[in-house]
């Protein structure tokens, strides 16, 4: 095929936020049919420019022609009824409507006002299929999976005479076999001449799926270049502007005494569904101990659990032979235990008070820290001061509040607080989500630091890739369970994949 | 059979305020938005009902207009509360107080200091032919004020709206996921003005059928605290209009079995049965009712530039 009909085309697109330049001159355009993917880090201005396709945001600068036509769109729904469907990352469906109310929200019934759902059901029903899909749409979102919920909101953009259809991080909160789903929906729609924005930080998916790839560099457009023999070392490059290592290098594990112990750890929610079930695991002195798994299938609660957050319904969980349940937080992070949770925004700082109250939060109410619950700011100052160097957080003062650090940053102070002791435990949680691959790197070496030194490292994380190059054993969840406890180099992420949906080998 | 008839026809009207102030809090809770100036919306509307009747000497045109004026403060409330964005609990309460004290010098000044409160033309039974005949029910049900039926006929009215309408299906999910309603091309700032407007009248009304319909005069805050209980029969009602009748029958039969007893010389001293209806909302409000499943976006201010 060599004559392209261009749908869309963003030209020069420029948006300023107060201090930011979160889109430089940006050109973008979409062939019918085709795989467009856009590839980037977290704050590269992917969802800055998706934003101003869907209306979200007005640019700055530039313009949008659709099929040879300028337009503008000043809202949602100028987009929409342009033909741009866009499907969040966090899905825009009401969980407590059915799925058929949520593809009719918004749009003008036949007899105005009534709704006549059941009529709206069978048209949908009708549409569903002529693209291959089965929906059930009496039932509530609130009780579908992650992926049928996906898929709904696809249909919902179709229905609406989407032929543009936007993807942003479609993958992030799938298992492998429902991407593949995806990935085959998306070829389907794509043979029907519908066109893709697909839009991710992951290479090795977009590789997979798309015709052209645009990567997105710290608000400027990088390159855009056709999905032919492309490397992944020269996405990764394009994507953080210089050569990237995929691989962690380190030493040999030599694990020493057992630190964190769980035997048959059990918790319940409110209603008695449970949400851990039968947890056993030991993790080493200088051990990374990996947990992998699709968000949501009782990680959080482990890491609650573990760090006194929740208390475990039934089991034991011992931290150096001293049992842990039953204490306070304070009383386990005395214990030895770092600590880097998942949010580093809503749990591990607070947000608006400045860097050195930050460092202090685990031990301001003791010595040297404060004297008869008087804080001795001289010490606390010169403490921290000393530690944001030797952890390399970059800011211009200690009294700067951490909302204005970035998310690097931000990690950074955490890792500065949690392992200037010398933990004899450390859970951490996505420690590198949302970080550029430089911060990333700096993560995993002061990881691999305190593995040398001895510390026991629980290490959570969704990320596959780096569970496997950077663990020494992995525990796999899924739905509260351990499905299994592999060593790296003896499985293949396939059948990791395979358990995280499940299966138990 | 007489005392069974007699409590049934009491705790109808002892609900319709508590009924109508509901189904208007309703509106605005679907839509996600909490108003606990609810009390003081009705406190305007007792009064402006009452002003109005007297000078128009009808008392539909003085619920009419109790109702209009529960909208003009609507306006203001939808002002504040999603044009600006203020937090609604904060807002509601000032409403109470300015209500409490802006009545209050309305009545001095307008009718005067004295110990007789202002009177206006009540609303008249109208019984229903045939139906009010039926033994127990006909006497206590078909046979009431005009505005008790059409607060009767709001129940299933407003459901039909909410569940089978378009309207509906957009108040229900801006209650619930306002940016999904947002990127679905819904306006969300309009969809609240319009439920928190529609909802006021009907609130405003609930305070002029209380002056009108059951004292036929004014007293300074006469409301005495129905906002609240109005707010806890949602809760007891579980956001559905069935449910908030029920809940607003079971909170008058307390009353009408209170009035009752007092009327019939009972030993126990009527001021605890008078505690009735108040000590059910502090069950409710705590949460005794079970999980009650109140709208997801309820009380949150919306902005669409938040990604």
């Amino acid at each position: 095929m060599d004559t392209y009909e261009t749908v869309l085309e963003m030209r020069g697109i420029t948006k300023v936020f107060p201090g930011v330049v979160a889109n430089d001159a940006i050109n973008f355009d979409l062939r019918k049919g085709e795989v467009h993917a856009l590839l980037g880090e977290n704050g590269a201005g992917k969802s800055t420019l998706m934003g101003i396709l869907s209306g979200v945001y007005q640019p700055t600068e530039g313009s949008i022609v659709l099929e040879g036509a300028p337009v503008r769109f000043d809202s949602a729904r100028d987009a929409i009824h342009n033909g741009i469907g866009m499907v969040y990352q966090h899905f825009m469906l009401v969980p407590k409507l059915t799925v058929a109310e949520n593809i009719m929200l918004g749009i003008k019934r036949p007899k105005e006002p009534l709704l006549q759902i059941d009529k709206a059901s069978e048209q949908i029903v009708a549409f569903a299929r002529t693209y291959g899909m089965d929906l059930d749409p009496e039932q509530k979102v609130a009780s579908l999976t992650v992926g049928q919920q996906q898929r709904v909101e696809i249909v919902k953009a179709l229905f609406r005479g989407a032929k543009i259809l936007v993807l942003d991080e479609p993958t992030a909160v799938l298992t492998p076999k429902e991407i593949q789903e995806l990935f085959s929906m998306i070829k389907m729609l794509t043979d029907q001449n519908f066109s893709v924005i697909f839009i991710s930080h992951k290479i090795d998916e977009v590789i997979e799926i798309s015709n052209r790839i645009s990567v997105l560099r710290r608000g400027k457009l990088e390159a855009t270049i056709n999905n032919e023999g492309v490397s992944k070392e020269e996405l990764a490059g394009l994507m953080v502007g210089r050569d990237v290592s995929f691989c962690v290098e380190k030493t040999p594990c030599c694990p020493g005494d057992s630190v964190l112990a769980l035997e048959g750890v059990g918790l319940k929610d409110r209603e008695g569904r449970p949400l851990l079930k039968d947890v056993n695991f030991e993790v080493h002195e200088g051990e990374i101990f990996g947990v992998a798994g699709v968000d949501g299938n009782g990680q959080d609660e482990l890491l609650e659990v573990i760090t006194g957050l929740r208390s475990a319904s039934e089991g034991s969980v011992c931290i150096v032979g001293q049992e842990v349940l039953g204490k306070s937080p304070r009383q386990i992070l005395e214990m030895g235990l770092a600590h880097i949770p998942a949010d580093r925004q809503a749990r591990g700082l607070v947000l608006s008070m400045d860097i050195k109250e930050n460092f202090i939060i685990n031990d301001y109410y003791r010595s040297p820290h404060s004297k008869r619950d008087i804080i001795s700011w001289p010490f606390v100052r010169k403490h921290t001061k000393e530690n944001i160097e030797r952890f390399d957080v970059r800011t211009s003062s200690i009294d700067t509040p951490v909302s204005t650090l970035s998310g690097g940053n931000q990690q950074k102070l955490i890792l500065a607080r949690e392992l200037h002791g010398k933990p004899v435990l450390l859970a951490a949680m996505h420690a590198t989500r949302g970080l550029d691959v430089g911060a990333i790197e700096y993560v995993h070496q002061r990881i691999l630091e305190q593995r040398a030194a001895g510390t026991a490292v629980l290490y959570i994380s969704t990320e596959l890739e780096e569970l496997m190059s950077f663990s020494d054993r992995i525990a796999v969840m899924f739905r509260g369970e351990i499905m299994g406890i592999v060593r790296p180099e003896e499985v293949t992420i396939d059948q990791i994949g395979l358990m995280m949906a499940g299966s138990i080998t | 059979m007489e005392l069974l008839s007699y409590l049934l026809a009491t705790d109808l009207r002892m609900a319709a305020p508590i009924l109508i102030a509901a189904l208007g809090l309703l509106f605005m809770e679907k839509s996600g938005v909490v108003n606990i100036g609810c009390e003081g919306m009705m406190l305007f509307g007792t009064f402006f009902g009452v002003f109005f009747a007297r000078l128009s000497g009808s008392p539909w045109i003085g619920l009419l207009f109790a109702g209009m004026t529960g909208m003009v403060i609507g306006l203001f409330f939808a002002f504040i509360v999603v044009t600006l964005r203020a937090n609604q609990i904060v807002t509601g309460i000032a409403l109470n107080i300015i209500a409490q004290g802006a009545t209050s010098t309305l009545n001095r000044l307008i009718f005067g200091v004295s110990s007789q409160a202002a009177n206006a033309p009540g609303f008249e039974v109208v019984p229903i032919p045939l139906l009010s005949k039926i033994p127990v029910i006909g006497d206590s049900l078909f046979n009431q004020m005009g505005p008790i039926y059409l607060a009767l006929l709001l129940v299933p009215l407003i459901r039909w709206f909410m569940m089978k309408t378009t309207m509906g299906l957009k108040i229900r999910a801006v209650g619930e996921h306002p940016h999904s309603a947002d990127t679905a091309g819904i306006n969300v700032r309009s969809v609240r003005y319009g439920s928190i407007l529609a909802g006021s009248f009907l609130v405003g009304a609930a305070g002029g059928f209380l002056s009108l319909g059951i004292l036929s005069l004014f007293s300074e805050n006469m409301v005495s605290g129905r906002g609240y209980i109005a707010l806890a029969v949602i809760i007891f009602g579980k956001w559905n209009s069935w449910g908030v009748l029920a809940a607003a029958l079971v909170f008058g039969l307390g009353d009408a079995v209170q009035i009752k007893m007092q009327t019939a010389g009972s030993s126990i001293p009527y001021q605890f049965l008078m505690m009735l209806p108040y000590i059910l909302t502090i069950l409710a409000l705590s949460g005794f009712v079970g999980k009650a499943e109140s709208p997801a976006a309820s009380g949150k201010p919306f902005r669409n530039d938040e990604l």
